[in-house]
């Protein structure tokens, strides 16, 4: 047989090299088809050296290449250590990964696909081809990507030690360079400019000199830092009880007191950021109430967002068409919470008494239904029409002035907001209502044998995440001093929706962290976040990331412990297995036989 | 005196099926009834009759003199008619204690107000719904207490669950205990076990049963009377000596005879 005669660091899975190397190559021409590449050029990230566009095309090579020969880990199962093959592996994928800029380059340069593809063009192909003609670029190209698929698969064989170092740096560097904006906002508020001046190159980007000394400092700090903090993490969670309190509410307290000292330091950009996260968190909370606790899968949330918008709107501006009282936000507020309630009990009643999906349908279809009231000829006289309404006040507290060009004053006030909104989501998830909203979540049918009232106490559920989105909304008149119907849109229900899942369903903390990495990072509907330059590709990594955590992490970020138990029930239960933990293993592979068995009466997806 | 539980001309129709027809059948209190039937009887249709859970054709459901016609499962639970499910239908990603918590929603009334402000009220409610739950789960001896609080209910084995359900329906203070199927799935000891608590159930907590079973040593160890169900009419009352015997009982269970052809 010949495969006798070729060298055993030879034997390949030519299967798995040809399928990530394959889904590099057309990955590769997805983004550069959809325009990241031409649209982040001018973005610098090392002067001279990378461009983000350049950087959207090479972390594909470099991430297949190490996922090639990546294995899945058996317990009782021995894996070959990895070795020569290994390397191998990624350098063949990254060679295959290399036809997908040949394919581009020569495409662009032989055909005209610009009509049905925007991107198809010749600023594209000057990218490629570095601007040295069609040969250099497909040559350069296939060394990049084989040399990336090598870097990326070695990664396996290098000592667990420096595979962090260099990943550290790695991340570092992408790190500080991509937060450009950020950090120099920061540095203004701490008084660091000089720093910031030297690191960044004056269009854009660390120097080359810079990025050197951050290498250093960030492989030395790695070291230093190496166990501590996944030692910190464990030890919070292996505490029990009291402790684990007693943890909780340090780590609670440590994070408050940052949010209120930080937000001095910001400056414009950053504090806006942050008051938009606040915004949508506040959201997100109500949210997390009505879908994560009561399981009442909502598509219309934004209806009670325009709600509290508009109410406020129409009570605190002069130029609302109709009815002008002028009152003052506080007691705007107060009106706002109340309408809320009321809208969530009108909405709600018709809406709660059905299921799943037609649930999900009909609260979708009264969220547009709101929207388009706002923005109809038949209620401008009220609310204005598309025009909406302008000249929202700002708001006086006597001591403080907030107002929307002081994003720092509208950030303290969410905050407040944000804390009071935790605190009433703490409380409800351990009371009577929480329980009750939770066994409904579970088996709507039981929990009505069982006693519970469940058009009560959906209706109440609905009625809390409603008040929520509806302060939130408030905020936002206030803070933009104006409303518009397309402010409304079906997609921050979406959003936020996102941002729940994302999160970690019915886990405050998840949705804290939700909305940080979503809002946070990459911004909400329209309102920008650090990645300020993947603005208009923002849906697509929403999308990408949604589908990524449906297939690896289906609890969440930050899930609630139990809820994470669930869903890795399996492992849980091989590990339980293989520690030959204590007490009831076989109870253990009993009870997963009936979960198994069960799943069909539970209503969770 | 009137009966606990009082069922008269019962009848329930799915489509063109008679799950039910025409059935009398009463409850005392402080009685354990079986409701013994081969598949397909309408035993558990039945129970969700009485809880409330399917809509009965014709015939009344008097419990403590009133008919529970028409009410919503959470209002018969609340006049004191707590239920298991053949299917264990935990609610499986709540603690042990929650599951036996949530069942006294209808005996309890703290709403937003009190657990917002930690009203003295509110605390107390807690409490005593916590008592209570711990006293339902600590029925079953050290099973479900203990680390197991808060443990999730999937996480328990098929027996255990059968018994928080057990203590679920305990924990909503009923005075009449529909069990559906209480052993199903257990091993003979537990089941000999259970038949015992089952007995302490009415002696220790006063509650009254109805209970449906296919294991006829259950049956027979704990009934003070048995009604047998075929195709959704009774087909015999009485004690478990008098029914056991009775030759429509045993034909619905073993089928007819072969006759030889004419």
């Amino acid at each position: 047989m010949s495969a006798s005669a070729t060298p055993a660091w030879f034997q390949l899975d030519w299967r798995r090299v040809g399928r990530w190397g394959g889904l590099c190559a057309l990955g590769i021409v997805l983004v550069s088809l959809i325009g990241m590449p031409v649209g982040l050029d001018r973005r610098i990230i090392i002067e001279g050296r990378l461009s983000l566009g350049y950087l959207a095309l090479i972390w594909m090579p470099l991430l297949f290449g190490y996922l090639v020969p990546k294995r899945i880990v058996l317990e009782g199962v021995e894996n070959p250590d990895p070795g020569i093959r290994d390397v191998l592996a990624g350098l063949c994928a990254g060679v295959l990964a290399g036809l997908g800029p040949l394919l581009l380059i020569l495409g662009i340069d032989n055909f005209n696909l610009r009509k049905p593809l925007v991107n198809w063009s010749p600023q594209l192909l000057e990218l490629l081809t570095f601007g040295r003609g069609i040969g250099y670029g497909v040559a350069v190209w296939f060394a990049i990507c084989a040399v990336l698929g090598l870097v990326g698969s070695s990664m396996h064989v290098l000592p667990a030690n420096v595979r962090r170092v260099v990943s550290f740096i790695a991340y570092g560097l992408l790190f500080i360079s991509v937060l450009e904006a950020a950090i120099d906002d920061l540095s203004e508020g701490f008084g660091l400019e000089s720093l910031t001046d030297a690191m960044y190159a004056r269009r854009g980007g660390l120097t080359v000199k810079f990025s050197i000394i951050l290498a250093v400092v960030i492989g030395v700090l790695s070291i230093v830092t190496k166990g501590r903090v996944k030692g910190a993490a464990n030890h919070y969670k292996g505490l029990q009880g009291a402790e684990r309190k007693r943890a909780s509410m340090l780590l609670f307290s440590g994070v408050t007191a940052l949010c209120i000292v930080l937000p001095m330091f910001l400056g414009m950009i950053m504090n806006e950021l942050l008051a938009n996260v606040g915004l949508f968190l506040l959201l997100a909370l109500g949210l997390n109430i009505v879908v994560g606790l009561a399981g009442i899968l909502d598509l219309g949330y934004v209806a009670f967002f325009a709600v509290g918008g508009y109410t406020t709107a129409v009570l605190t501006s002069a130029e609302s068409p109709f009815f002008t009282p002028e009152l003052h936000f506080g007691f705007a507020l107060i009106v706002v919470v109340a309408m809320a309630g009321l809208t969530g009990l009108v909405i709600g009643a018709p809406v709660i008494r059905m299921r799943g999906d037609y649930l999900a349908i009909v609260t979708l279809g009264f969220g547009e239904i709101i929207r388009l009231l706002f923005m109809s000829d038949w209620l401008k006289p009220y609310f204005g029409g598309a025009q909406g309404i302008t000249n929202v006040p700002h708001v006086d507290l006597g001591f403080a002035v907030v107002k929307g060009t002081d994003p720092r004053s509208v950030f303290y006030m969410v905050l407040v907001l944000c804390v009071l909104a935790v605190y009433v989501s703490w409380r409800l998830q351990g009371s009577r209502l929480g329980r009750a909203w939770m066994a409904i979540r579970e088996d709507e049918q039981v929990a009505e044998a069982m006693g519970i009232n469940t058009v009560n106490a959906k209706l109440m559920a609905f009625v809390v995440g409603a008040m929520m989105a509806a302060v939130s909304g408030a905020v936002l008149a206030a803070k933009v001093g104006s409303v518009f119907p397309n402010s409304f849109m079906i997609l921050v229900s979406i959003i936020i929706l996102v941002v729940v899942i994302v999160g970690g369903m019915g886990n405050i903390a998840g949705v804290l962290v939700g909305s940080f990495v979503l809002i946070g990072v990459l911004g909400g509907p329209r309102q920008p976040g650090l990645l300020q330059e993947f603005q208009s590709y923002k849906l697509l990594i929403y999308g990408a990331l949604l589908v990524f955590m449906m297939l690896k992490r289906p609890e969440g970020l930050v899930p609630s412990a139990r809820r994470s138990q669930e869903l890795h029930q399996e492992e849980f239960l091989q590990d339980a297995w293989l520690k030959g933990e204590d007490h009831d293993i076989e109870e253990a592979a009993e009870a997963a036989a009936a979960v198994g068995g069960s799943e069909g009466t539970g209503d969770q997806a | 005196m009137s009966h606990l539980l009082e069922i008269s001309d019962l009848k329930v129709t799915f489509g063109g099926l008679d799950a039910l027809s025409g059935l009398n059948f009463h409850v005392d209190e402080g009685e354990i009834v079986s409701v013994i039937g081969p598949n397909g009887a309408g035993k558990t249709t039945f129970f969700n009759a009485i809880s409330g859970l399917v809509e009965t054709t014709e015939g009344d459901i008097l419990f403590e003199g009133e008919s529970v016609l028409g009410l919503e499962p959470h209002q018969v639970t609340g006049l004191g008619i707590a239920r298991t499910f053949q299917n264990v239908r935990l609610f499986p990603n709540m603690t042990i204690l929650e599951n036996a918590m949530v069942s006294q929603h209808c005996r309890t009334r703290q709403l937003v107000f009190g657990a917002l402000f930690q009203t003295r009220a509110f605390k107390q409610e807690e409490r005593e719904i916590r008592e209570r739950a711990e006293a339902a789960l600590g029925f079953f001896g050290s099973r479900l207490v203990g680390y197991r609080l808060e443990q999730a209910a999937f996480m328990l084995s098929y027996a255990n669950r059968r018994r928080l359900e057990i203590a679920r329906a305990m924990a909503t203070q009923p005075r009449l205990i529909l069990l559906d199927e209480p052993v199903a799935g257990m091993n003979p000891m537990e089941t000999a076990e259970l038949t015992g608590l089952i007995g302490r159930l009415r002696t220790e907590w006063g509650f009254t049963i109805v209970m449906i079973e296919h294991d006829m040593r259950v049956v027979r160890d704990v009934s003070d009377r048995v009604v047998v169900l075929d195709h959704g009419v009774p087909i015999a009352q009485g004690s478990y000596d008098e029914v056991s015997t009775n030759p429509e009982v045993i034909e619905a269970y073993l089928g007819r005879p072969v006759e030889s052809r004419a």
